[in-house]
């Protein structure tokens, strides 16, 4: 299997005023091409510095860290952006879409910054990835007028859209009820099955369940790193959910 | 999440990268997402503009009226006679220096025009002037003016046409003739019936003078002074029969062509200077006024005038330009998490820097093209409203609208910049 993240001996130190944090003290972990990886953790665990890291948004104090075979450690933050452009689709728990922008034009936008595509082919691929998720009928709906669902399926669809090396997800379901959280979930599910790697960083040991593989965090180290040798059907799940009314 | 504040990473961009970059990226989406955001927020945009839109309308608007004044006036001056050289007894005090004492105003006479008749180069016509205030009466008309004495050669030297009859002829002035010629104010003013003048005699201060022309009307002048208030004497008939005097007010000369003038002036003063006996270093005791001189002083003047209406409207357009600063600053603060949103799908900071760069930009271009049409409109209106002289010129339409670009990128940049340095990190959680 292709190696999509190396984590080597990952360490995150902030310093606040005289004293120095250490988030993570030493990660190391690796994850194949076609995983979906819940990583856990209580609040402080360092978590999001760790999803910060793996997104590139930040870069760790020592150690290294590879992305699809690219160290990223030493790149420029510049660099960085257009790493993040073309191997990372990100999923956020307040889904951030523009405001008062359609749907197909939330999308389109990663593709905005790659001057590679031009417009037609970034209009095509923003509405396959919308049809992908299930908006097909809603492509030009605005961010407000749709449910909290809906603009979840949006962001995914942006995710898609610049078909990343990696989904990174954080808490994506955490401002949905279970109903639609689970349809979220079904719609990961299916992008896993499709051979897409997916990160979910989550606080939900439920979510655990629907991946394959799970890490644990606790104080910056890795506690447990598991594989799931029985995945839930999300889907089995949701067919159990009263109808919505 | 840790409330650290992870390092800040400064945009390594300077405007050098920026124009490379610029060429790399692809402007059409920047346009397109600037676009999107000023039509998101239209009142506000307008009002954005508005600023923008005052100021460079102001500026056309002021820029119009100065150029159309300073126009006219050189226009007027023209009319007047642009080749005119001006003498006059007394030295030369400037503006505002003491007044010549008695003898030192009665250093011209009619040798030095005699002079000037024969031996001056680059002269086209020369002619004495003396004058005397008085009233002129015409049957039961009177009207209270000055008459000039003047040589035939003034008509050339003001560029005056007789209309009815004809000018005074050399023999009037050998023999100190009572004729006159007569401007049309006086004629409106002592004929008011209407019938023919030419020929009749009027009386000035008890004299009787017979009119034997009428001068064509040249109106007003730019300095509101009356061109056609004017009477018409042999120089000779002024100086020994109305003002029994032996030297002259001054000499008007005009130059064969309006680059002569100066070499004609030179002139001019060293036959005068030899006529009155001075010596090397001794000061004239005359001074020597062109037309030109004083054009280029009104010039000057009006393009000082033009220059402060200019400047007041400009710090209009500045306050514009703030204006846009001051919209920029509450929309970056407002659209941080669409910021770090952009930047975490991949917008580098040089990408959010032309967005907010290219924002500041349309407004201010749009908001000054706007203004192009109204200030232009503008100057149309108060030019047929008021009948001001008003001419807009391209250049204060290019100069106005160069300067509100400029002002979107200077006002745009340091906002742009603030966007460009946000952290992803920070800005996509922040409520």
């Amino acid at each position: 299997m292709k190696e999509i993240i190396r984590l080597d001996n990952i360490r995150r130190d902030f310093v606040v005023g005289e004293e120095t944090v250490h988030a993570l003290r030493g990660v190391s972990f690796t994850i194949s091409e076609g995983e979906f990886v819940t990583i856990m953790g209580t609040s402080g665990s360092g978590k999001s510095t760790l999803l910060n890291i793996l997104g590139c948004l930040d870069t760790p104090t020592a150690g290294e860290y590879l992305l699809d075979g690219t160290p990223v450690r030493t790149m420029s933050k510049n660099a960085r952006a257009v790493l993040r452009n073309r191997k990372i689709g990100f999923v956020f728990q307040n889904y951030n879409l523009l405001p008062k922008t359609t749907a197909v034009e939330n999308v389109e936008l990663p593709l905005m910054d790659n001057s590679a595509i031009g417009a037609d082919e970034r209009r095509d691929r923003a509405v396959t990835a919308l049809r992908r998720v299930g908006l097909g009928d809603r492509l030009n709906h605005k961010s407000n007028q749709m449910s909290g669902g809906q603009m979840q399926r949006v962001a995914i669809a942006r995710a898609l859209v610049n078909d990343p090396a990696v989904i990174l997800a954080d808490e994506a379901t955490g401002n949905l009820d279970t109903r639609t959280s689970f349809e979220i979930l079904v719609l990961f599910q299916q992008l896993h099955a499709e051979g897409r790697t997916i990160i979910f960083v989550t606080h939900n040991p439920e979510i655990a369940q629907y991946s394959s593989r799970n890490i644990m965090l606790r104080d910056g180290k890795v506690r447990d790193d598991t594989i799931n040798p029985t995945i839930l059907n999300a889907a089995d799940y949701l067919a159990t959910l009263p109808p919505p009314d | 999440m840790l409330n650290n504040k992870p390092p800040l990473f400064a945009v390594d961009t300077d405007f050098l990268e920026l124009f490379i970059s610029i060429s790399t990226m692809n402007i059409a989406n920047l346009f397109k997402i600037a676009i999107r955001a000023i039509a998101g927020n239209k009142t506000r945009s307008f009002l954005t503009m508005l600023g923008i839109i005052i100021g460079v309308a102001s500026v056309i608007t002021m820029l119009a009226i100065g150029q159309g004044s300073k126009l006219q006036i050189q226009q007027n001056i023209a009319e007047m006679g642009s080749n005119m050289i001006m003498i006059h007894p007394g030295a030369d005090r400037g503006p505002g220096g003491a007044r010549g004492s008695a003898d030192d105003s009665q250093t011209l006479t009619l040798d030095d025009y005699n002079s000037l008749l024969t031996e001056a180069k680059y002269l086209a016509a020369v002619s004495p002037n003396v004058s005397s205030g008085g009233q002129l009466i015409a049957g039961n008309n009177n009207y209270q003016t000055s008459v000039t004495g003047v040589s035939r050669g003034y008509l050339t030297i003001r560029q005056l046409t007789v209309e009815q009859g004809s000018m005074f002829t050399e023999a009037d002035v050998k023999a100190a003739a009572k004729v006159c010629v007569i401007g049309k104010t006086i004629v409106d003013n002592l004929f008011p019936a209407g019938s023919d003048p030419v020929g009749q005699v009027i009386r000035f201060n008890k004299m009787p003078v017979k009119v034997v022309g009428v001068l064509k009307s040249k109106g007003y002048n730019s300095m509101g002074m009356d061109q056609d208030n004017i009477v018409l004497m042999p120089y000779s008939t002024v100086m020994k029969r109305v003002l029994a005097q032996n030297y002259l007010q001054g000499i008007y000369a005009s130059a064969v062509v309006e680059g002569m003038t100066d070499l004609a002036i030179k002139d001019v003063k060293s036959i005068l200077r030899q006529n009155h006996k001075l010596r090397e270093g001794d000061d004239d005791n005359f001074t020597i006024r062109s037309q030109e001189e004083l054009s280029s002083m009104m010039s000057s003047t009006m393009g000082m005038l033009t220059a402060l209406l200019g400047a007041v409207a400009g710090i209009s357009l500045i306050v514009g330009g703030i204006g846009i600063m001051n919209i920029m600053y509450v929309s970056v603060t407002e659209r941080t998490r669409e910021i770090g949103l952009r930047m975490s799908v991949g917008a580098r900071g040089i990408d959010i820097l032309s967005q907010f760069l290219i924002e500041a930009i349309m407004i201010s271009v749009t908001g000054g093209l706007i203004g192009v049409v109204l200030g232009f409109s503008l100057s149309m209106l108060i030019k047929m409203g008021a009948g001001w002289p008003v001419t807009v010129e391209l250049w204060t339409v290019i100069l106005s609208f160069a300067v509100c670009t400029v002002t979107g990128v200077f006002f745009g940049w340091y906002p742009a910049k603030k966007a460009a340095n946000l952290d992803p990190i920070e800005a996509i959680r922040y409520e």
